[in-house]
């Protein structure tokens, strides 16, 4: 979706500001939206797509003026709302007002050091050939789903170059809805600096975005 | 947006407490759950682990085009696994090309080498800018490139996890692994920055 988390080549934000490395955490509440988002997550109700989609439907006033553990916290409350495990009545009371509903996994404090250690891979099995080759030229699609999609405004309807094939990997765009894995080829394809922004980009600047094979046209 | 905003904060962190109590309440998280996972990315994962890769190609060759081949294998021989870092690719700097990882849609960031994104990888000014000016984002690191080298920008749009290998200072070869680890700067592992050099900072 043309939401306000796809930042890339917007402008207004002001200089970065560095930080030193050993700052964790700004809050102790940061640690616990951590620790909660990761923790609800492991219950195995949405996968990473959907979390991902609940933050960018925020407002975008609201994302734009959060900070990255509000938008986590607040995405969050979205997905245990649309799942059935918790109330708007719960939220405005801030207590569990009924009991809680089954769930496929708790993960329990034994477990957390092996799960966090053992992820979860998104590759998965290949059912067809890979549609193109290292080399290849291809065009991204003109596409703007007001669903969940991982191809940048920035990077549509651009022409670019295969650079990598990386193997099959869940699709976010039906992940994301519920609507299964449905993995496709995902390749690392690379702009000139020209293509994207035009005439006055930084001529020595080539930017590489990874693109699900339903994103690409040959070209 | 930390710092300037108390009463905001004040609200954030009741809101937190009560998502923590209703899910616990619901039986849906172990509390001891939590504090395992915030003992783990306070302490146990953080920029450490992937000083210690770069550190580890840098002084051993084989090393060095494992990583480069099959970037997962090579960091989990070192023990580093597990959440987003599941599908890594090592890129190396050189004097003609620099490497600059960001992610424009969200955080995506290679936690096990690194540990949890730094407050502005994740800000709007940085996921804006760094596809479309690199050079003024790293101006605002302190880093200044040779006009001519060219600048490589990966966006982390997928499930694929970019760690940078800066160069190696000169003048280091008379230190040890462990010592050349410690000039291993996470900045400069995301291509904020140069090993050796670390980013002027204010805190």
């Amino acid at each position: 979706m043309n939401g306000a988390q796809d930042l890339g080549g917007v402008m207004g934000f002001g200089p970065v500001v560095p930080e030193p490395e050993d700052v964790r955490f700004h809050a102790d509440w940061e640690k616990r939206a951590l620790a909660l988002t990761l923790a609800a997550g492991a219950t195995g109700a949405w996968s990473i797509d959907a979390g991902r989609h609940a933050r960018e439907s925020l407002h975008p006033a609201d994302y734009l003026s959060s900070s990255y553990y509000e938008i986590w916290t607040k995405g969050l409350e979205r997905l245990l709302v649309s799942h059935g495990l918790v109330s708007e009545e719960e939220l405005t009371a801030g207590r569990s007002l009924e009991p809680g509903r089954p769930v496929g996994r708790v993960l329990r404090a034994a477990d957390t050091p092996a799960a966090l250690a053992a992820g979860s891979p998104y590759d998965r099995p290949a059912d067809a050939p890979a549609r193109f080759a290292v080399g290849d030229r291809v065009r991204t699609g003109n596409r703007h789903p007001a669903g969940h999609t991982r191809l940048p405004r920035y990077a549509r309807d651009k022409h670019g170059v295969v650079e990598e094939v990386r193997g099959a990997f869940v699709f976010p765009d039906t992940s994301a809805h519920g609507d299964g894995e449905a993995p496709q080829w995902l390749y690392t394809v690379r702009f000139s600096g020209h293509e994207l922004w035009g005439p006055d980009a930084d001529p020595t600047l080539t930017v590489s975005i990874d693109a699900w094979e339903n994103y690409l046209d040959a070209a | 947006m930390h710092g300037d905003r108390p009463e905001s904060d004040l609200a954030i962190e009741h809101r937190v407490a009560a998502l923590e109590s209703i899910l616990v309440e619901k039986g849906y998280v172990d509390p001891a759950a939590l504090d395992v996972i915030i003992e783990t990315y306070s302490s146990v994962v953080g920029p450490r682990n992937g000083a210690a890769v770069v550190a580890r190609s840098w002084v051993d060759p084989d090393y060095r085009v494992w990583l480069r081949r099959d970037a997962t294998a090579a960091i989990a021989a070192l023990g580093f696994t597990g959440r987003q870092g599941e599908h890594m690719v090592a890129v190396e700097n050189t004097p003609e090309e620099h490497n600059l990882v960001v992610c424009t849609l969200c955080s995506c960031y290679p936690w096990p080498v690194l540990g949890l994104p730094p407050v502005w990888y994740k800000s709007p000014a940085y996921r804006s800018r760094a596809v479309i000016d690199p050079r003024g984002v790293l101006a605002d690191f302190g880093v200044t490139l040779d006009p001519s080298t060219r600048i490589r920008v990966w966006d982390s749009t997928a499930e694929v996890r970019y760690l940078v290998v800066p160069m190696r200072p000169d003048d280091t070869e008379d230190l040890t692994e462990a010592e050349l680890a410690d000039l291993v700067t996470r900045d400069s592992m995301i291509g904020a920055g140069l090993a050796g050099q670390p980013a002027r900072v204010t805190r």
